[in-house]
């Protein structure tokens, strides 16, 4: 990026639109009319896919595994409530952390594989650690789902309650936190360096890069920002359902990813919130249609739209401000 | 080469076989600072394998290599960059989505530990570019800086893979093939860009293009099936007879 452009990337239009996805957080919270929970849930897939982007988009690292990161934290969190404190804070503190140090151990085991061996490996951890929650029922509760969580107010003030208020806000407040991260992040020399390795490795190694352990750090970040959002769905809903660290969690994070686009950050915003409200929307016609519409909507983004539904805006943005990125 | 002063690199004994083919037979080599080696062969006689069992990226079997009176044979090939040994590609190997600028920086990032800055680096990020500016400046190709990669003709892109392992500030450069794939009536850029190479640099040069590296080199070293055929001054190697049989022979009749 020229220094033209990242001047202009700061002032009018492109500021308005940074801007525009948390005005409509913030505006949903008031208009949602007992569709909060939604929200909710949406933003903590936003922050899910957004992990995975950090990964898969960004650094290239191939995994259909995220589920176990999601899945951890999720469990992690609901353990923390039920066995050590019902503080909210200090659960899903201590959930992000321990999810950020199973990618880091995972991730150490794994990364210096690539391709098809290493989404290989991915699936296996996610589904030794499916097996162990399903077998382990005095601690999980099995596939009746890890149940009795209950959380002390939000600061000793505000209750997680089945409005829902505490969580959308809790939820929108982490989500743009670690958004700011990953906005950080992914223009940092490390960012760069990772979008180098993903092009092309053996020219980062070239250049005196470790890239076995620039690749273990993003994936413990990534995790620990899954182990995130699998915290804030276990202090939103006070349930962990077994289904948090199935292979279809994994794939439909993957599907959000790619329906928004990849190496955007905002397309996992995007992805995940058209998924859900394409599900809400179609559910009601039919219980079985929606699944229909989403995959003929990913066939459709996949064959047509590279950069995912994200390029949309750039085909916009073209039509309007003309080739921002060309030469003159 | 000045053979009294202390070598920079020192090759010993280097063998290397693929099953019952030689790549690499006994094969030693000293590069004192600011040497100018030049490395000929015909195809297939194991130049580019050389290169690469130097740099790390394919084990030897045996012998010894040292880089500034250590032995780098253990090292990972990244940590041999960052002992001062730098190379370039007989094939590009650049960033292709990055801009020429960018490629640069990111080398200049990681030779100044700022790689693993993730939160606070905007001074440190803009110090990188800022060098790249001048690293690109300095092959001539300054005024594409902005350009993504993959829209440069094919010599600006052998430039910048040259820019970038000058900016690596590495003590000994490797340069495999930089002329491959140039046209010949761009050829004099890879020339000139040589010629500004810093003085005090040990530079081991692979090329077919014999012009190239006649023009280059102090030393010339033939190899042959993985082994020396004979090493000495550039005008001593195109008056020997042996070596005008194996490889000049064919290309200067």
């Amino acid at each position: 990026m020229t220094p033209l452009n990242q001047n202009r990337a700061l002032i009018g239009w492109p500021l308005l639109g940074h801007a525009l996805p948390w005005v409509i957080g913030i505006a949903y919270f008031f208009m949602a009319d007992g569709y909060l929970s939604l929200g909710t849930q949406i933003m903590i897939w936003m922050l899910f896919a957004l992990s995975l982007d950090l990964a898969l988009g960004y650094a290239g690292i191939v995994t259909l595994g995220h589920a176990a990161f999601f899945g951890f934290g999720a469990y992690a969190a609901g353990l923390i409530a039920i066995h050590v404190s019902p503080d909210p804070l200090v659960g899903f503190a201590a959930a992000t952390i321990l999810t950020g140090l199973l990618g880091l151990i995972t991730g150490a085991m794994i990364l210096h594989t690539t391709g098809v061996t290493l989404l290989m490996l991915t699936l296996a951890i996610v589904s030794i650690m499916y097996e162990f929650a399903n077998r382990s029922r005095d601690i999980t509760g099995g596939d009746d789902g890890l149940q009795g969580i209950k959380i002390d107010p939000l600061f000793g003030e505000f209750e997680f309650n089945i409005f829902g208020e505490t969580a959308y806000v809790y939820a929108l407040v982490v989500l743009f936190i670690w958004f700011l991260i990953a906005w950080r992040l992914v223009q940092s020399p490390f960012g760069k360096s990772l979008d180098g390795i993903r092009q092309n490795p053996s020219r980062m190694r070239a250049i005196g890069t470790p890239v076995w352990w620039r690749l273990v750090a993003i994936y413990a970040i990534s995790a620990a920002m899954a182990g995130s959002a699998g915290a804030l769905s276990a202090h939103a809903t006070r349930f962990v359902g077994l289904s948090v660290l199935s292979l279809l969690t994994s794939g439909v994070v993957a599907v959000m990813l790619v329906l928004g686009g990849t190496k955007r950050i905002y397309g996992a915003f995007i992805g995940a919130a058209i998924y859900y409200l394409v599900q809400d929307a179609t559910a009601k016609i039919s219980p079985y249609f929606w699944e229909f519409v989403v995959g003929g909507m990913l066939i459709a983004v996949v064959l047509f739209l590279e950069g995912g539904l994200m390029s949309l805006f750039d085909m916009a943005k073209a039509r309007i401000f003309g080739k921002a990125d060309k030469q003159p | 080469m000045n053979t009294s002063a202390q070598p920079i690199l020192s090759v010993r004994g280097l063998c290397k076989n693929f099953g019952a083919l030689a790549v690499a037979q006994s094969i030693d080599l000293d590069l004192a600072p600011g040497a100018r080696v030049g490395l000929i062969g015909p195809n297939g006689a194991g130049k580019t394998t050389f290169v690469n069992m130097l740099t790390g990226m394919m084990r030897i079997d045996s012998g010894d290599v040292d880089l500034d009176g250590q032995s780098i044979v253990k090292l990972r090939p990244e940590m041999r960059v960052r002992r001062g040994l730098a190379r370039t590609h007989q094939i590009n190997t650049l960033l292709l989505d990055n801009t020429a600028r960018e490629n640069v920086a990111i080398a200049i990032a990681e030779r100044d530990k700022h790689a693993w800055t993730m939160m606070r680096f905007t001074k440190r990020w803009r110090g990188c570019l800022d060098e790249a500016q001048a690293r690109l400046d300095e092959m001539d190709i300054g005024r594409v800086a902005d350009r993504a990669v993959r829209h440069l003709p094919y010599g600006e892109q052998r430039l910048l893979e040259i820019a970038i392992a000058m900016a690596l500030k590495p003590r000994v450069l490797l340069l495999d093939e930089p002329g491959a794939g140039v046209p010949s009536n761009e050829s004099h850029i890879i020339h000139e860009a040589l010629d500004r190479l810093p003085a005090d640099m040990a530079i081991m040069l692979i090329e077919h293009d014999m012009d190239l590296v006649f023009r280059f080199a102090q030393e010339i070293v033939v190899l042959v099936q993985g082994k020396v055929l004979v090493r000495g001054a550039p005008a001593q190697i195109a008056a020997n007879p042996e070596v005008r049989s194996v490889y000049l022979g064919r290309s200067r009749p």
